[in-house]
Order: structure tokens, then C-alpha cells, then sequence
């Protein structure tokens, strides 16, 4: 079975100003939204207590608001989580005392609801010291990780290449974080967590295609550099699908099956291998094509006017 | 075929080892706190709290001494970490020196005039000192009360300069494991003033010199919540503090089935607690946990016996963890909670549930795919797709890594991740044979050119996985740990594994056509 066929010639290259803008369009919308909306950071990087609650029947969610107010919390959002008789709570505030926040939360259900009739399932309480650590750790890996990145592509193929992938990257992380601003997501701990994966795993297609194109490079030197591209991208073109494909079959039965708690990661990690498909395909290489290869740059001649021609 | 043998050794060394290291699950692999249920607590122990009050401690001390020895003062004050003395009567600066012998955390700063005024301040060095002490005696006491909390496997472990993590796997009752942990217990036994007007000192807001306004709380026995609070000013220094204990048990009132901490004295808190008493008959002793008055009692007749107890308006819960930590002994300095996490059993035993379920339906869509799309070498890769999980099952168990609900994530990345070096291979296989090579020329250039393509793309994500190790804590450390061990063991199951399965039937038969 075969989704594109052996002989396949898409000319993506041609096409390239469209997909080129494309990105850009996704990108700047992006970050537009970023800086507008911006993002919902969750209680690890702005401190605060989240409460999980489920009651033992249903229970109209104006009554549990109704029961917190008045305690003085500080901005609380309140939500369903999962089910009806299931709630999230999150409030602005934490507390360095022993009993915290949590306990307060507690006592005020216990007297709007009696005391058998819920469960606190999870309590979260990051105070405003451990959530400005969380957020410069979560910044500072990010960029440990692009950088380490940066550092072995450079180090295997060039730095032409380095640069081109990790734009492809940052393309990938600004959309993926366009589309959690988008959707108002939570943004907490786990997502970086799926933030630093897909810088990991959406560089995957990209060198997929990197390799072939090398590898392509080598057998006919004298080819047109951007026909090379395209032949290059239309052999791994199969591969680079089926790979995305299957992780992101893995990664949706993860969004649908695998519970409200990790349910964000898994949609930020769908978000971001698509994204990386597209970007290996229709990024990485259009910058490749902008920057001359040293090498060629080398012995200007027939070949480079060809190229040109 | 070259080396099939000895391939075929090692592959089963490898599965032996992993399923060693694996059974029985239950036993071998580590559940998180948040699969598990249980508390995750960040302290901070307010260290320099320890230091204000060893100042005050001495002053109080000295004040006793000088007044035992008979060496008058003109100015006896403290401020801040600085001592200032000045003596009365000029011949008394032999003893005074004398006794200071016995304070050599102190440091004489300067000595002036006559009669002679004497500076002591307690230095930098000496505060550090007093600062990393009380950290130490805050794990080792936080450790005690937790062991007779009687918690399974719970672990205790310094961060930092000042901090302490702690990790409570399967408490039931998170606010009653906390404010066991948490709870300074500084008992203190202070007389109680009558005569002061506390009225006036809750209108000027503070208490008149040498007392304090403390309140006497009582608290519903369901909820916790404060019913009343009674002002009471007691004197600022106490007479006796919970240092002299050996002792503290529960034990139950005859006449209301009222729950209390029965304490008994050593013999230093003993003969205080006689003097104390044999002195005061007829008025009020409060006494004071962590600066709330449990209760106020009065007097009735002198307690020789070293004995006491401790009403108030506690559960027999209460009663309990308040005699573990009495018996624990006090935190040299309250501890500040900075993070908390605590998941309940239930909601980890969904989690891990919910979690196996997208391992094996993510398994099955992967599996089907892979039999539709290349037929027998899509159940070569599977097989090797199953032998990763196990050497991943077997990692976790022999390095004892903790397997969390983003480790989980970690997993079902890894079968979607797993099969792509086969997809790689495949691919490539299946364009070299259109190229007419033979199948096992194709096989050969197509795991040949395949392998460094394979090693570049995961050595990538392995650095993001590695960087992630480092920062990560608790759970993500989890996804970080899966993730980078998928990412290994597929190199291994999906290249060397799946190819040694075509060498081995290469070798044997006369394969005619490959099943691609």
C-alpha cells in the first residue's frame, strides 16, 4: 500500500511563495495573538491554588461559585472538569501557611454542601516565589534546548541547515503557542514539557529531508539546487506522512482516552507535530533555497549561472 | 548471515535482563505521586527566625542570670543581634566576665568607660552557623513525626540552601499530614495577668510592657472553623517551654469522653513546673502552641509530680498529631509552605487507568496501520514495537525511575515515536527494490542509508529530552525519563532487532519475495 506514489512530483518549489506565505500569515497571527490575548499562564508560573473537586451527584456550577463567594480569594475561575459533578477551582491566591488556601476552599464547601457530599481529589498550590523559579527554568530550557539543537545540526550537516531547522522550529513553538492562546488553554508545567518534545521531535522531518537532500547533492552536483530541493522533498514526502502519522495517531488516542488532566499536553503535541510536518516540508527548505551553499558560493562559474537561469 | 549467533544471544540477554528488572510490575516499577496519590511539599524553613529567637532566648537567659548573681545593670538592652550592657557597680565587671564565659556564641565587640558598658553582637559566622543548625534539626524533627505518622516509603530531601522536599506517597488525609509536618509546636507555659486591662490593649493595639495579647480559640469540632476567641494577656516571657519534655501521650477524659495531651516533665522542667505552680496557686497558666492559648487552666494546687495536661478544643485526631509532635520536639523556626501538590487515591487510579487505555488503543491504531500499510514487515516493526515497551518497563525497574501520568504521556509518544526509524527503513527498502536490487541488497543499502538519518533525527529529540531531565521535577522528570529511554531502546529494537529478524530468515531460506 502506498499513500503517495513512488513516482510523485509535487512542485512544491514552485509553489513556494504561497506556502512561504502561508507560514507567515499563521506566524504573525500568532504572535499577534500572543501579544493581544497572550496566554492563560496556569498556577506554575503566576502562583495560586487550584482545587479539583468531584461531588457525588451533579451540581449546578452557580452553587459551588456562590459557595466560594465572598471568601475574598482573590480573580477565582471556577469549571467544570471532565463531568457535572466534577469542578475546578482556581484561585489567584497561595498561601505559605500550613493550611493554606485548600483548607479554606474546604471549609466553605463543607458549609454550603455538607461534609460528605465531595471529595477534594487534587490540590495544587505553587506560591508566587517557586512560580517566578518555574518560569525562568521553563525559558531558560527552551533555550537550552534550541541552542543544543543549533549545536549538533551545525556540528552533522551545516550551519545554513542549523539555522534553517531552527527557524523551522521556532515557526512550530510560535504556532503551537498561537494556537493555546487561541484556545485559552492553561498553559502550565506539563505544556513545556510538550513545548521542549515537539522542538525535539519536529526537527525529525526535517532532517529526514536534510539527509536526502545531501544525499542527492552528492550524486548529481551539477543538478539545479531548487529542482534538487523539490526531487528531495517528493522522495521523503511518504516517510515524512506515515512518521507524523502514526506518532500523531498515538498522541490523538492520548487527547481523547487519556483523561482531563494530561488532555492539554496531548492536544499541544498534536498541534505541534503538525505543524512540524508542514514546517519541514514547506519551511526548512525554502530557507535552504535563500541561502547560497558555501561551497557553491565557492567556484562561481557555469553552475551558479545555471542555477540562476 | 555474519554474526547471527551471536545477535541472537544478545537479544535474548537484553529481553532475560528487562523482564528481570520488570516482574513483578506491581513490585518493580515505581507509581508517582500523581498515579499513586499522595503529597509533594516544598518547605521553606525560615531559618533566620531560628537566629531571632537564640537572641532572644539569651537575652531572656542573661536577664536571669545577672539578677541570680546579684550584678546590677543600668541599661541592659538588646537590639537586634546586638547586645548592650552596662553595670552598675564597676567591681562587679570581674564576675560579669566571668558568667559571658558561658555565651561564647557571643562576641565582645567593645568595652568602654566607668563603670564599664560592654557591646556583644552575635556574628556573621555564627549566625550561618545557627541558620544551617536549624535546617538540620527541621529534617531530622519533620522526619520523626512523619515516621510516627507512619507513612509507607516517604522520603525527605534537602534542596537548596533552606528548603526540604518531601514526598508522602498515599496519605489519605492531606490537611492532617500537613499540619502535622507543618506545625512549629512550640509549647510554651505562660502566667496569665488578670490584672491588665485588656481592653485598652486591644484599643491601642498593643499589650502594656513585659505582656502579650494572645487569644484562647475554640473551634468546632466538625468543621475547624473558629467559633470564639477570648483575648487574654499573658506575661511576654514564658515560664516554661515544651524543650523540658520527655513525654506526651493522648488519653481520654472519664467525664466527657473529651480527648487530651497528657505531658510529663524531665526533671529541669519538673522543678520548674513545681516552683511554677507552688508560687501561682489560684491564678490563670496559659498554655500556648505556636502563639494560640489551647486553654487557660486555673491553678488548683501545686504539681509536683512533673506532670500536666493539655485541654482544649481538640479531636481525638488532634490530640494525636499534637502529642507526635510534642514528642518530636519543636521546629527550631517556622517553615513556610512555597508548593504543594497532593492528589487523591481515586483520582490516581483514574489516571492510571485512563492512561493504560490510550497505551493500548495508541498500541492497536499503531499495530493496524503498520500490518495494513507493510503487511509482514509492518508485524516485524511491532514485535520490535513490543520488545521497546518492554525494555522500557525494564529500564524504569532497574534504574528505579518513577513512572507519572506525563511519563505515561512519555510511553504512548514512544509507540507513536518507535516505529518511525521502521517507516524510514521501509520506505527506503522499498525504493531500492524498485530499483531491481535483490532483496537482500535493498535490505542492506535501505538500513544502511537509513541509519544515520535514524541516528540525526533522534539524537535531536534525545537533547530535548536530556534538557528536560535536568530542569524538569517530579512529574514532567517523569515524561523526560520515559521519553529518553523510548528513544534509546528504539534504536535498538527498531534497527538492530528488526534487521537481525530478515538476516535470520535471509540466511535460512531461499526468500523469493519480501513482504513490504
Amino acid at each position: 500500500m502506498e499513500i503517495i506514489r513512488p513516482d510523485a512530483s509535487y512542485d512544491i518549489i514552485g509553489k513556494i511563495k504561497l506556502f512561504v506565505g502561508v507560514s507567515t500569515v499563521f506566524v504573525v497571527l500568532s504572535l499577534l495573538l500572543l501579544m493581544t490575548k497572550g496566554i492563560n499562564y496556569g498556577i506554575d508560573f503566576t502562583g495560586g491554588t487550584l482545587v479539583q473537586v468531584q461531588f457525588k451527584e451533579a451540581k449546578p456550577i452557580g452553587d459551588v461559585r456562590s459557595a466560594l463567594a465572598g471568601l475574598s480569594l482573590g480573580d477565582t475561575v471556577i469549571q467544570n472538569f471532565g463531568s457535572e459533578r466534577e469542578f475546578l477551582i482556581r484561585v489567584e491566591k497561595s498561601s505559605g501557611d500550613i493550611k493554606g488556601v485548600e483548607s479554606v476552599v474546604k471549609t466553605a464547601l463543607i458549609k454550603k454542601f455538607g461534609k460528605d457530599a465531595f471529595e477534594m481529589r487534587r490540590t495544587e498550590m505553587v506560591g508566587p516565589k517557586v512560580g517566578a523559579d518555574l518560569r525562568q527554568k521553563a525559558l531558560s530550557s527552551m533555550l537550552f534546548a534550541l541552542i543544543g539543537i543549533l549545536i549538533y545540526i551545525s556540528f552533522r550537516f551545516q550551519f545554513r541547515q542549523a539555522i534553517a531547522s531552527v527557524v523551522a522550529l521556532l515557526h512550530d513553538v510560535i504556532i503551537t503557542l498561537g494556537v493555546f492562546s487561541l484556545s485559552g488553554k492553561e498553559f502550565s508545567l506539563p505544556i513545556v514539557a510538550a513545548v521542549l518534545t515537539i522542538i525535539g521531535y519536529s526537527l525529525n522531518d526535517t532532517i529526514v529531508v536534510f539527509d536526502r537532500i545531501r544525499e542527492n547533492t552528492r550524486a548529481s552536483r551539477r543538478a539545479e539546487f531548487s529542482g534538487l530541493v523539490n526531487k528531495s522533498i517528493n522522495q521523503t514526502l511518504s516517510r515524512t506522512l506515515l512518521t507524523s502519522g502514526t506518532t500523531l495517531v498515538a498522541v490523538l488516542a492520548f487527547l481523547i482516552l487519556g483523561g482531563d488532566i494530561i488532555s492539554d499536553v496531548a492536544f499541544a503535541l498534536a498541534v505541534g507535530i503538525v505543524a512540524g510536518t508542514y514546517s519541514s516540508i514547506y519551511v526548512a527548505s525554502p530557507i535552504l533555497l535563500a541561502w547560497p551553499e558555501p561551497a557553491r558560493r565557492g567556484s562561481r562559474g557555469k553552475r551558479s549561472s545555471a542555477a540562476k537561469a | 548471515m555474519r554474526g547471527v549467533s551471536w545477535r541472537a544471544g544478545l537479544i535474548a540477554i537484553v529481553i532475560v535482563v528487562s523482564a528481570f528488572y520488570l516482574i513483578p510490575p506491581a513490585e518493580r516499577i515505581n507509581l508517582g505521586l500523581d498515579l499513586q496519590g499522595g503529597i509533594h511539599l516544598v518547605l521553606e524553613v525560615q531559618s533566620e527566625k531560628a537566629v531571632e529567637s537564640k537572641m532572644s532566648r539569651y537575652f531572656t537567659e542573661l536577664r536571669n542570670r545577672l539578677s541570680i548573681d546579684d550584678i546590677r545593670t543600668r541599661t541592659f538592652k538588646r537590639d537586634g543581634l546586638r547586645l548592650t550592657v552596662t553595670l552598675h557597680r564597676p567591681g562587679d565587671r570581674g564576675r560579669f566576665l566571668s558568667m559571658m564565659q558561658n555565651y561564647p556564641d557571643l562576641t565582645l565587640e567593645r568595652e568602654e568607660g566607668t563603670p564599664p558598658t560592654f557591646a556583644y553582637f552575635l556574628s556573621s559566622q555564627q549566625v550561618e552557623r545557627t541558620k544551617e543548625q536549624a535546617i538540620i534539626q527541621a529534617i531530622e524533627t519533620i522526619r520523626n513525626r512523619i515516621d510516627q505518622f507512619g507513612v509507607r516509603e516517604p522520603t525527605l530531601q534537602r534542596q537548596g540552601e533552606r528548603r526540604i522536599i518531601i514526598q508522602l506517597p498515599g496519605v489519605e488525609d492531606p490537611s492532617r499530614a500537613k499540619s502535622l509536618i507543618g506545625k512549629t509546636a512550640l509549647l510554651e507555659f505562660k502566667m496569665v495577668d488578670s490584672q491588665a486591662n485588656v481592653a485598652s490593649a486591644i484599643e491601642r493595639g498593643r499589650a502594656p510592657e513585659g505582656l502579650q495579647l494572645l487569644y484562647e480559640v475554640s473551634r468546632d469540632r466538625q468543621t475547624g472553623e473558629v467559633i470564639e476567641r477570648t483575648p487574654l494577656l499573658v506575661k511576654r516571657e514564658a515560664a516554661l517551654t515544651g524543650d523540658n519534655l520527655t513525654d506526651a501521650r493522648v488519653e481520654i477524659g472519664d467525664r466527657f469522653n473529651q480527648s487530651y495531651v497528657a505531658i510529663a516533665f524531665d526533671s529541669v522542667g519538673g522543678d520548674a513546673f513545681d516552683r511554677l505552680t507552688a508560687a501561682n496557686v489560684g491564678r490563670r497558666l496559659a498554655i500556648v502552641l505556636d502563639g494560640v492559648i489551647y486553654s487557660a487552666p486555673v491553678i488548683q494546687e501545686r504539681i509536683s509530680q512533673g506532670r500536666a495536661q493539655i485541654t482544649g478544643s481538640f479531636t481525638l485526631e488532634e490530640a494525636t498529631d499534637l502529642a507526635i509532635a510534642l514528642r518530636a520536639g519543636a521546629l527550631p523556626a517556622p517553615v513556610e509552605v512555597l508548593e504543594e501538590r497532593n492528589v487523591g487515591p481515586s483520582l490516581g487510579a483514574d489516571s492510571v487507568r485512563q492512561g493504560l487505555i490510550s497505551i493500548i488503543v495508541g498500541f492497536a491504531l499503531v499495530l493496524i496501520f503498520m500490518a495494513i500499510y507493510y503487511k509482514l514487515s509492518g508485524a516485524v516493526a511491532i514485535m520490535a514495537l513490543l520488545f521497546n515497551l518492554l525494555i522500557l518497563m525494564g529500564a524504569l525497574g532497574f534504574f528505579g525511575a518513577t513512572l507519572t501520568l506525563p511519563g505515561i504521556a512519555g510511553i504512548v509518544l514512544t509507540v507513536g515515536m518507535a516505529v518511525d526509524a521502521n517507516v524510514l527503513i521501509f520506505e527506503r527498502v522499498r525504493e531500492e527494490l524498485r530499483l531491481g536490487k535483490t532483496i537482500r541488497s535493498a535490505i542492506d543499502s535501505g538500513y544502511g542509508k537509513a541509519f544515520l538519518t535514524i541516528l540525526d533525527a533522534n539524537v535531536t529529540t534525545l537533547i530535548a529530552a536530556l534538557v528536560l531531565l535536568q530542569f524538569g521535577t517530579g512529574p514532567i522528570k517523569g515524561f523526560a525519563v520515559t521519553l529518553s529511554i523510548g528513544i534509546v531502546a528504539s534504536m535498538f529494537t527498531a534497527i538492530f532487532v528488526t534487521r537481525f529478524v530478515y538476516d535470520f530468515f535471509l540466511h535460512r531460506t531461499d526468500v523469493r519475495s519480501l513482504s513490504i
